[in-house]
């Protein structure tokens, strides 16, 4: 496998309702800003990859199909991913192998949502008939599992509210993010609505318009280059008998082939910072032990000495992550293109100072897709 | 065999799109009885404008009027009209190149009887009386040598509505359905997997850690444990139950996995995980195969299950 980088990144301002511009525009806008940042033209690119979670999101059925021309497509492959709100990260994934592989030399990955076109909670919660209607979205579906861990880890109620208030000040920092809250605290978010108790209204993500797109290439093209150290992708069923949708074994599993493909053997050591899907504020802690930073029980522990804040040991999403934009299609790969981003030294007032190794992780379905890549600043 | 258990599952929404400045200016100019097109790097015109150029990709800006007369290059009857298509008389679909475009438009003409139509007859659109800036301002073309109407003045469009309907029979799996007919006479029926010993309620066709059929019957008491639940108190579309309610995950005594109710009977602020529960039936005439024979779940009153005694099903 040969060395593959993130070359140029890209994204869209993001926004509740992105009404200038159509599905289209909402993707060359992060692809002309990619490009750009790749120093690349039409020409150079040799394949395009789109991700964009479930159609009915947007009502249009296969939208790579009716997008070819605006994606620069034509006469080129144009792969469609697929894998939930996990998608931008499989996207990223799909078009690193693309490359690795030494299939093609640079390849263009897009992920987008237009979530104003439609309404995702609604499109989550379509009555199946002979069952009960209970279901109540995405949140409605995470809400128990937060509540099992809060019991099974026995974590203070305060931490939730603690990332999200990190997060929503992060996104303060990006220009950006959809939600810029400077002045957010902690007792403002725990004054905030309870939506499905227990996860209140600031410690959920926002419904966003919004795009990305990288361009990934075996040979740097603008001077600077984040290199893919390893990726990673593992599934699971949504249910089954003593399935722990806590803390999932297909994101356990992914974490240790992904930092065995790094050579990490104590990322929270090794790594400088990292960009983790977090929907919901507690899966910020949920996450840190899922993939291996602390042990079982433990994450809500960094997040509360406040290692996870920039200046902290482990700066997570220094962006302001999903909780403050959530293109749900993009968001898997706006957390892949701002670890690159920190190890090309290109987060702007984000910025890790430093960083040099950068995680970017993405789940989806019901906890049950997971996808992640290692990037650094140094050629494998 | 009986034929499975099936019901209706209708989906339906108004989804919104933001044109954008191209799709914008030719919705808006259908508004005006125009139609507008647009230049690409090859000189061609394209109808409907496109947004980014087929061939270089780049951002296209030069619109070019064109007229509302053209020339059908394809077509195909429709004897029998579906939902939601322009008439609701028989029709063809066909490619039309107006006069000045280089590229066709997929519209409907009223032929009337497909002897009417040929690839090569003139048409000319026919525009509906009411417009809104939709490709439906076209009401559909006709057979004529004669000009359209005249252009008129509107304002712009920045929006368009899409209803998208789907109608589907969705039918239960052979497992399910014994599964649901049990249902109908007031029984949990589930099902074990002969390899791990798991039982599934609702059962499934096969045990999805072991990959096997799951055979044997296991009929449940319709009583149970409550491992976790969140409280609804967000209101959104199509939403069946008023909210706050709290949706709890229950596994029922003998079941190895839980599944989601209705829990009622209790103030959202004292439920716990480990509650000890039981079903509320509805009135048995009101009974279908159906989860919704239980209305709901209730505290039964029993102390509260050891945290242990469900952990692993968290």
């Amino acid at each position: 496998m040969r060395p593959a980088a993130v070359v140029g990144t890209g994204q869209t301002h993001h926004a509740a309702k992105r009404l200038d511009v159509s599905m289209a525009g909402l993707c060359r806008e992060a692809i002309d800003r990619a490009m750009a940042d790749a120093n690349v033209d039409w020409p150079d690119i040799d394949a395009v990859v789109l991700g964009k979670a479930p159609d009915l999101f947007e009502g249009v059925m296969m939208p790579e199909l009716f997008l070819a021309d605006a994606l620069g497509a034509v006469g080129k492959p144009l792969l469609r991913v697929h894998t939930a709100g996990s998608v931008g990260g499989s996207t990223g994934n799909v078009a690193a192998s693309l490359v690795q592989s030494g299939v093609h030399d640079r390849v263009l990955a897009v992920a987008f949502e237009k979530q104003s076109e439609s309404n995702a909670m609604w499109a989550l919660s379509v009555p199946t008939p002979f069952t009960m209607p209970v279901h109540a979205g995405a949140g409605g579906y995470f809400a128990p599992h937060v509540r099992s861990y809060i019991r099974r880890a026995g974590a203070p109620e305060h931490v939730g509210a603690m990332v999200a208030a990190k997060d929503r000040r992060n996104g303060a920092l990006n220009p950006y993010a959809h939600l810029k809250q400077p002045d957010i605290t902690v007792e403002s978010v725990q004054a905030s609505t309870m939506l499905w108790d227990p996860i209140r209204y600031d410690e959920t993500c926002p419904s966003s318009d919004g795009a990305c797109a990288v361009v990934i290439s075996a040979e740097p093209t603008s001077g600077r280059a984040a290199w893919i150290r390893a990726t990673a992708m593992r599934t699971e069923p949504t249910t089954f008998a003593g399935r722990d949708q806590v803390n999932p074994q297909a994101g356990q599993d992914a974490a240790r082939a992904l930092w065995k493909q790094a050579g990490i053997t104590d990322p929270l050591s090794e790594v400088d910072a990292a960009e983790i899907y977090v929907p919901f504020s507690w899966f910020e802690p949920m996450w840190l032990e899922n993939l291996g930073f602390t042990d079982v029980g433990q994450g809500w522990k960094l997040t509360e000495a406040g290692e996870t804040a920039l200046g902290g040991r482990l700066p997570v999403n220094p962006s302001g992550g999903v909780l403050s934009s959530n293109p749900i299609g993009a968001s898997g790969l706006l957390r892949f293109a701002e670890a690159a981003m920190q190890v090309m030294g290109t987060a702007g007032d984000h910025q890790v100072d430093g960083a040099r190794v950068a995680l970017g992780h993405a789940y989806g379905g019901g906890s049950q897709f997971f996808a992640m890549w290692v990037v650094g600043s140094e050629k494998p | 065999m009986t034929r499975p258990l099936s019901a209706p599952l209708d989906v339906g929404f108004d989804y919104t799109r933001s044109l954008g400045p191209t799709l914008g200016r030719f919705l808006s100019d259908l508004r005006r009885r125009r139609v507008t097109g647009i230049r690409g790097s090859d000189g061609r015109v394209h109808v409907p404008p496109l947004e980014y150029d087929p061939v270089t990709a780049e951002s296209l800006h030069e619109f070019v009027d064109v007229a509302a007369t053209g020339v059908v290059r394809g077509w195909s009857w429709i004897p029998e009209p579906l939902e939601g298509q322009p008439l609701d008389r028989p029709f063809a679909w066909a490619l039309i190149q107006l006069d000045g475009a280089d590229t066709s438009l997929l519209h409907a003409v009223d032929a009337g009887t497909p002897d009417q139509i040929s690839t090569g007859a003139r048409v000319r659109v026919r525009w509906r009386a009411e417009r809104v800036g939709a490709i439906t301002d076209i009401e559909c073309f006709e057979i004529s040598d004669e000009p359209a109407d005249e252009p008129v003045a509107a304002d712009d469009v920045t929006m368009v509505t899409t209803p998208v309907n789907l109608h589907y029979t969705h039918s239960a799996s052979p497992t399910e359905d014994p599964f649901l007919r049990g249902l109908m006479e007031g029984r949990l029926l589930g099902q074990r997997c002969p390899s791990c010993e798991k039982v599934y309620f609702p059962p499934r066709p096969a045990c999805p850690t072991d990959g096997v059929p799951t055979t044997d019957q296991v009929e449940l008491a319709d009583h149970g444990t409550i491992t976790t639940y969140c409280v609804v108190n967000v209101p959104f579309l199509g939403q069946r139950i008023p909210p706050p309610y709290v949706s709890a995950y229950v596994l029922l005594d003998g079941a190895d996995i839980p599944f989601l109710h209705l829990l009622l009977g209790v103030a959202p602020e004292d439920v716990r995980m480990g509650m000890r529960v039981e079903a509320v039936w509805k009135p048995r005439e009101e009974w279908g195969p159906t989860m919704q024979n239980i209305d709901h779940f209730r505290p039964s009153g029993e102390p509260d299950a050891p945290f242990d005694s469900y952990s692993q099903h968290l």
